[in-house]
C-alpha cells in the first residue's frame, strides 16, 4: 500500500515536472505545475504532515498557479514557436544532462547509503500545532523578517500601480 | 476489510443523496423564486413538478453535446470535469450526524475525519476556480473569456475575507478537525442559549458569520455576485459555448459549492448537530411536530382538493410525513434522527437564504464587486480577527 501510492504519486511528479518543460502552451504548463503541486502534496499527506499537504495545496496549487494562469489568460499568450536550438545546446544538452543526473544519484546513494523506505504517517512534526510553535519559537526573527519582506512587495505593488493612473 | 465495506456503502449512500438533493435543489430554487414573484413554477411534470428535476436529466443526457470547432479540445472537456470533481469532493470530510452502530459495527456519519478537514474544504474549493477560468479560456469565445477572467479575480478576492472569516471560530474551538470543532459547540449558556460559535464567548463569531455568507455567495457565483456568468453583458458568461452533459456540470458544481459552503457554515458557526434549544425542553418533539403539521395539512387538502389531482397525491405526502413523524419518535432510531434533521435544517434553511436573496437582490457591478471586496469585506475581516485573537488571548 505503501509503495504503490508513492511510487503511483512520485511518478504522477516526475511525469508533470517533464510535462511542464514538453508542453509549447503555457496552459498545458501551467496545470502541468499544478499537477507536481498536488502530488507531492499527496506525498507530504501519506507521510503524515497533514497541515503542511494543505498547506501546500493552498499556497501553491491554489493562490500562486491561479495567478499564473490569470495572467496566462489575460495576456492571451498563445503556443511558443519551436525555433532551431543553437549547436551547442544539440551537442552538449543530452551529455551534460546524463552528467547532471549521474551526479545527483552519486550523491544521494553516498549521503543516504543506509535509508529505508518510508512508511505511512512516518513524519510526526506536520500537524499544524507543532508548525505554529516552530514559527513563533526558533524561527520567529525569519518569520517576521518574511512578513516585512512582504510588506515591501506591497508597497511596491501599490506605487507601481499608482504610476500606471497617472 | 470491513472498513473498505463500510466506506463504500457510505460512498454510495452520501452520492446518491447528494446527486439527488442537487436535482431537487433546483426544483426547490424554481419553486421559491416562483412564489415570491407570485408564479406557479414547475407544474407540469409530476404532481407539482416534483419529477421536473428528473425530465431535466433526461433532457440533458439525451442532448447531442455540441464541441464548436474553435474551442482548444481538451482543457475544453477537462474543465466541466474538474469544476464537478473538485465541488464534488468536499463533501467527504463533512461530518452529517454523530455515530451509527449497525449490528456489531460503529461508524461516524462522515466519510474521514481529516486532522485538517477545514483546511482541505479551503484547499479544494480553491482549486475550484480552474474549471471555470478553464472554461472561459479554451472556449476561445470573447464573452467566456471575460467571464472566466472576472470570475478567477473574484474568487481570489473573496477567498481572503472568506478564510480569515473561517480562522476567527477556529481561533475559539482550537481544532481544524470539524467532528472536533461540532463537539466543542455542545452545550448551553444558562441553560437555554447554545453554544455555538455564533453566540460564543468570549467574541460572539456573528460578524464572522455575515463575512463569511457574503464570501460564501461570490465564491459560489451566486446573485448578487454572479458576475462571471452575467446574462445582460456576457450572454452567458464562461459556459457560453457548453451543451448537453458539459453545460449541466457546470450546474451541479454551482448547486454543489452551495451545498459544501452551507454545511461549512452550519459545522462552524450554527453548532452543527447540536439542537437549537436543550433536550429538557422538548428539542426532540420538535421535528415529529412540524412533520405531523405537515401531514395534517396535506391530508386536509387531499380531502378538500384545490386542483382534481390533489385528491391522489396529497394524501400520499401526508402518509409520507407522518411515516418520518413516527420514525422519529421510536425510539431506537431518534438518536441516529436527530442529530441528522437538526444539521439538515440549518444546512436546508441557509440554502434557503441562498434563494431568497436570488428572488430579492439586483446583480452588483463589477467595479462594485471588487471595491467591496477589498475596501469593505477584507478589512472588516481582519478587524474581526484581530479582535477575536486579542480576546480569546487575554480570555485563556
Amino acid at each position: 500500500m505503501d509503495y504503490f501510492f508513492f511510487l503511483l504519486f512520485a511518478l504522477i511528479a516526475v511525469v508533470s515536472a517533464v510535462n511542464v518543460v514538453v508542453q509549447r502552451h503555457p496552459i498545458a504548463s501551467a496545470l502541468s505545475l499544478i499537477g507536481v503541486m498536488g502530488s507531492i502534496a499527496v506525498l507530504y499527506l501519506a507521510l503524515g504532515a497533514e497541515f503542511i499537504a494543505m498547506a501546500q495545496i493552498i499556497v501553491y496549487a491554489g493562490a500562486v498557479m491561479v495567478l499564473f494562469i490569470f495572467v496566462i489568460m489575460l495576456l492571451n499568450a498563445g503556443a511558443e514557436e519551436r525555433r532551431g536550438r543553437s549547436w551547442t545546446a544539440q551537442l552538449l544538452g543530452a551529455p551534460v544532462l546524463v552528467a547532471f543526473l549521474g551526479m545527483i544519484c552519486y550523491f544521494i546513494q553516498r549521503e543516504f547509503a543506509n535509508a529505508g523506505f518510508m512508511k505511512f504517517g512516518n513524519f510526526s512534526g506536520g500537524s499544524a500545532q507543532s508548525v505554529g510553535l516552530a514559527l513563533f519559537t526558533d524561527y520567529l526573527l525569519p518569520f517576521e523578517v518574511t512578513s516585512v519582506l512582504i510588506l515591501i512587495a506591497i508597497l511596491g505593488a501599490i506605487v507601481l500601480a499608482r504610476k500606471e493612473m497617472d | 476489510m470491513v472498513f473498505f465495506i463500510i466506506t463504500l456503502i457510505k460512498i454510495a449512500i452520501i452520492a446518491f443523496v447528494l446527486l439527488t438533493v442537487l436535482a431537487y435543489l433546483q426544483w426547490v430554487e424554481r419553486k421559491v423564486i416562483a412564489h415570491v414573484q407570485v408564479r406557479m413554477g414547475p407544474s407540469r411534470v409530476g404532481p407539482h413538478g416534483l419529477l421536473q428535476p428528473l425530465a431535466d436529466v433526461i433532457k440533458l443526457i439525451t442532448k447531442e453535446g455540441v464541441m464548436p470547432p474553435h474551442v482548444n479540445s481538451f482543457f475544453y472537456l477537462l474543465a466541466p470535469f474538474l469544476a464537478v470533481f473538485m465541488a464534488l469532493i468536499s463533501i467527504s470530510v463533512i461530518p452529517f450526524g454523530t455515530q451509527l452502530t449497525v449490528g456489531p459495527y460503529t461508524t461516524w456519519m462522515q466519510l474521514t475525519d481529516l486532522n485538517v478537514g477545514i483546511l482541505f474544504i479551503l484547499a479544494v474549493s480553491s482549486m475550484g476556480v480552474y474549471g471555470i477560468a478553464l472554461a472561459g479560456w479554451s472556449s476561445n469565445n470573447k464573452y467566456a473569456l471575460l467571464g472566466g477572467l472576472r470570475s478567477s479575480a473574484q474568487m481570489i478576492s473573496y477567498e481572503l475575507p472568506m478564510s480569515l472569516a473561517i480562522a476567527s471560530p477556529l481561533l475559539i474551538a482550537g481544532s481544524l478537525s470539524l467532528r472536533e470543532i461540532v463537539n466543542s459547540q455542545a452545550g448551553y449558556n444558562l441553560g437555554f442559549i447554545p453554544k455555538w460559535l455564533v453566540f460564543a464567548g468570549p467574541f460572539p463569531q456573528i460578524f464572522s458569520f455575515i463575512i463569511f455568507m457574503i464570501a460564501a455567495f461570490a465564491e459560489t457565483n451566486r446573485i448578487p455576485f454572479d458576475l462571471p456568468e452575467a446574462e445582460n453583458e456576457l450572454v452567458a458568461g464562461f459556459h457560453v459555448e457548453y451543451s448537453s452533459m458539459t453545460f449541466a456540470s457546470f450546474f451541479m458544481a454551482e448547486y454543489a459549492n452551495m451545498v459544501t459552503v452551507c454545511s461549512i457554515a452550519t459545522l462552524l458557526f450554527l453548532g452543527g448537530w447540536h439542537p437549537l434549544w436543550p433536550v429538557e425542553y422538548g428539542s426532540n418533539f420538535f421535528a415529529p411536530l412540524i412533520l405531523f403539521g405537515a401531514g395534517a395539512i396535506c391530508i386536509y387538502h387531499g380531502l378538500n382538493p384545490a386542483r382534481p389531482l390533489d385528491r391522489y397525491t396529497l394524501p400520499v405526502f401526508g402518509i409520507v410525513f407522518f411515516g418520518l413523524a413516527g420514525l422519529m419518535l421510536f425510539p431506537p432510531t431518534v438518536p441516529i434522527l436527530m442529530p441528522l434533521f437538526w444539521f439538515l435544517a440549518k444546512c436546508g434553511f441557509l440554502l434557503f437564504v441562498f434563494v431568497w436573496i436570488r428572488a430579492t437582490l439586483p446583480r452588483f457591478r463589477y467595479d462594485q464587486l471588487m471595491g467591496f471586496a477589498w475596501k469593505g469585506l477584507f478589512p472588516a475581516a481582519l478587524l474581526n480577527l484581530l479582535v477575536t485573537g486579542f480576546l480569546v488571548a487575554l480570555a485563556s
